[in-house]
């Protein structure tokens, strides 16, 4: 029977029936899922990496170890693991090797919008496009064959409207992939000049014939309802243009995008009077096919940015407009997200907030520290950058500007690559000081395990990277563990990091508040002392608002932290069971 | 024809679970579904929109303005915002709980007045007290499922189709609670 299945649960599916055995990922919305589902399946090993260059450089070994083997990570993941990535690309895998990225059009959670179809092009990588579920099951298990064919890494592109929507799967069962012999192979896999200059001949000619195999190959498919207009298009889109447009126009869907067909691309604008390119983002397939001399219609009716819809498709082609709505006419609030009721980030950002301090952010839960009331983030660019940019502030302005700079960094993302800035303030000389939010998970992206937390992918417990002798190692030599709900302690720890002339790491320790291990009891009650001076509306806490000019708790939002009752100046406020 | 239903609410109320029991309803009853979800930072107590479409052959999984025939709302200005999306036709069935949202909080903006007749005067509103209920039934986060059987009185899958979903999504423990929070909204 068919299974109702998010894209990302079907990818693992197609992992798993064709016999993968190593899954190396770091978390990321909207790729996450993949790796969660993978294990469900216990022949599978799986593991988070401490970030994606790691991972996928597992995934790497593993192939070259004769294994069918996997990574999966958002589309900036792709940046950090792209070092690897462009050198295997020349070295080619042993098993099957399937890198998944998922980009994220209309940024829903993320702090770009690029478009990973272009490091196929940069990196000579063979890449699949799936538009639903039951495709993206398909094409993984293919994308396996087709890297062993080839002898070159695939790229499965996702978007979050495929990883996170979900359609019907047909299971099968699982390929017995059998691990290849290991022989040593040093031309192939030691890729220093003399091999990598013969390696890069073989890319060439791969590619040549990877072209001749998107002109035939069953991934991509015609469909001809009409002789005046045709689209050509790939993944999420192809849905949106099929529901907008039904058979009214004829379709070339193109399930790989990297390399593009030239003759069949050719073959079918030359049947159709008009051929519109319809792809989100950058404009991929039509500069290709604008390059083959091709008149074709893209990004001059279609906008390079967010997600599209069936509806706005509908408008650039027939100029049909949707359907009647009704319309809102008031400005109406919007609804941001905010850290959860007994958020220990909020407890750290108010007293930073407080202090005035300039604060170099990074990402993760704590950059909803940046909205208001608590607003006092003052840059987010990258996961790490809070440490090294940090450090160039301080180069750039001076001991006493640093004297009123921090960063903060979760704990997850400060494995993943804060270390390293870390390690250049000791080794360059800062002063800086770091806040460590150590809240015990990878938060962010729905509560994954990483280094610290002493669990592995499968809850099963292993050592604990130590944050504090970490920071030591290195060579910082003040190094404080504090609980940043005791506000006043962790206030007059700040205050002191910061005027130091020595760099300093604070680990802010206090674990999520989502997490099951954390157990709040009651709730929080305002009594008759509130003199409405609204000191804890300050800490911005979801369950605290004003309700006839007085302030109330909300008994359904509150877990009961207590945060609020220490931020009281006047202890109006109560915990009741 | 498909039937597109989009379920709204406020991150960490429970849509996710509703629009799975949806799912999982409807595929017994063999039609071709699709449903779509964000995840990621709309957890975090920000507006959640997750869209539900069924039918012989379904290909957006998303749903666009004036072409929701249910919306399925937990919170009553989550409802407003997706207004929108409803059909000519269509209804809307909110739970009538307020949630302030941020700007709200820090008094940047106010809560809208007088959402219930604003929605009214426009489209049909079937308006839910949804939290009582649900303390009714023995379980104040079965709200959820309260909306459920509300909007499952608006389909044509037969009741018994709905109870087998719920007995199979929910855990043994909550499954009184949840089962009566179900009839509750299918009876109302
Ligand atoms: C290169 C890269 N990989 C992954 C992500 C997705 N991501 C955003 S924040 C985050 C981790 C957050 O965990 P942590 O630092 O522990 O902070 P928390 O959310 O727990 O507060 C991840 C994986 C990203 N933005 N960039
Ligand atoms: S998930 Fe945890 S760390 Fe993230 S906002 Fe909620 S309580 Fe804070």
């Amino acid at each position: 029977m068919k299974k109702l299945m998010l894209g990302n649960a079907a990818v693992a599916r197609g992992a798993y029936e064709a016999g993968v055995t190593v899954v190396a990922s770091y978390p990321g919305t909207p790729s996450t899922e993949i790796t969660e589902n993978i294990v469900k399946y216990d022949e599978i090993y799986a593991e988070w990496s401490p970030n994606e260059k790691v991972a996928g450089e597992v995934a790497i070994g593993a192939s070259i170890g004769g294994a069918r083997a996997m990574s999966c990570m958002k589309h900036v993941g792709l940046n950090v693991m792209a070092d690897p990535v462009f050198t295997a690309s020349y070295t080619g895998v042993s098993g099957g090797l399937v890198l998944c990225v998922a980009d994220d059009p209309g940024m829903h959670s993320s702090q770009n919008e690029q478009d990973s179809r272009h490091y196929a092009k940069a990196a000579k990588l063979l890449m699949l496009e799936p538009s639903d579920s039951s495709e993206c099951k398909e094409f993984t298990k293919k994308a396996f064959k087709i890297s062993e064919d080839f002898d070159t890494p695939v790229i499965i592109r996702l978007s979050t409207r495929v990883s996170h929507s979900q359609g019907l799967v047909d299971e099968k069962d699982r390929e017995n992939y059998e691990l290849k012999d290991y022989e040593k192979n040093s031309a192939k896999y030691v890729m220093m000049p003399g091999n990598a200059i013969k390696r890069h001949v073989v890319v060439e000619e791969r590619t040549k014939k990877e072209i001749e195999f998107a002109e035939t190959t069953d991934l991509n498919t015609t469909e001809i309802n009409s002789d005046k207009i045709g689209v050509i298009t790939s993944g999420i889109s192809y849905m949106y243009a099929k529901e907008a447009l039904g058979d009214r126009v004829s379709y070339l869907k193109l399930g790989m995008v990297y390399p593009l067909p030239e003759k069949l691309i050719k073959d079918f604008c030359e049947k159709h009077e008009k051929v519109y390119i319809i792809e989100e983002l950058d404009p991929f397939i039509e500069e290709h096919c604008k390059a083959l001399g091709l008149d074709v219609i893209g990004k001059e009716k279609f906008t390079m940015l967010g997600e599209y819809t069936p509806a706005l498709i509908k408008k650039a082609i027939f100029d049909e407009d949707s359907n009647e709505f009704a319309t809102i006419d008031e400005q109406i609030p919007i609804r941001p997200p905010v850290m959860c009721a007994g958020c220990p980030h909020r407890a750290t950002f108010y007293v930073l907030k407080k202090l005035g301090l300039v604060v170099s952010g990074d990402i993760g839960c704590y950059t909803l520290g940046a909205a208001a009331p608590l607003a006092s983030v003052d840059s987010t660019i990258c996961m790490g950058a809070s440490v090294s940019a940090a450090l160039g502030m301080a180069k750039a302005r001076g001991n006493e500007f640093n004297k009123k700079l921090v960063s903060v960094i979760g704990d997850s993302t400060f494995i993943h690559s804060g270390i390293t800035g870390l390690i250049d303030i000791v080794y360059n000389k800062g002063n800086n000081t770091v806040i460590i939010l150590d809240n015990s998970i990878t938060g962010m992206t729905g509560h994954q395990d990483n280094p610290t937390t002493g669990f592995t992918i499968r809850k099963e417990p292993t050592k604990q990277v130590d944050l504090e002798l970490l920071a030591k190692a290195v060579g910082i030599e003040r190094v404080v563990v504090a609980d940043p709900f005791d506000l006043k302690n962790f206030e007059r720890i700040v205050k002191e990091e910061t005027q130091a002339d020595e760099p300093s790491v604070i680990i802010a320790q206090r674990p999520c508040a989502l997490l099951k291990t954390v157990k709040y009891t009651g709730h929080c009650k305002i009594g008759p002392e509130c003199k409405n001076c609204r000191m804890c509306m300050k800490l911005g806490c979801p369950a605290i608002s004003v309700k006839d000019d007085k302030v109330v708790i909300d008994e359904t939002q509150c877990n009961g932290c207590g945060l609020c009752i220490n931020v009281c100046p006047f202890g109006a406020i109560h915990k009741e069971d | 024809m498909t039937k597109n239903i989009m379920i709204v609410g406020v991150g960490g109320q429970g849509t996710l679970l509703a629009s799975r029991i949806l799912g999982n309803t409807v595929i017994g009853e063999g039609y071709d579904v699709k449903l779509s979800e964000v995840h990621g930072m709309s957890q975090r107590g920000g507006s959640v929109v997750t869209y539900v479409k069924y039918g012989d052959k379904v290909y957006s999984p998303i749903i666009g303005q004036g072409e929701a025939d249910i919306i399925l709302a937990f919170e009553i200005l989550e409802a407003y915002r997706a207004m929108p999306y409803l059909k000519k036709g269509g209804v809307i069935i909110a739970n009538s709980q307020k949630i302030d949202p941020m700007p709200v909080i820090t008094g940047a903006m106010k809560y809208p007045e007088d959402i219930e007749n604003k929605i009214s005067s426009k489209v049909d509103l079937v308006e839910v007290d949804a939290l009582s209920l649900a303390e009714k039934a023995g379980n104040i986060k079965s709200v959820n499922v309260v909306l459920i059987g509300v909007m499952a009185k608006n389909t044509d899958i037969p009741y018994e189709k709905w109870v087998e979903t719920i007995k199979k999504t929910v855990p043994e423990k909550f499954l009184d609670a949840n089962l009566k929070a179900f009839d509750y909204g299918y009876n109302l």
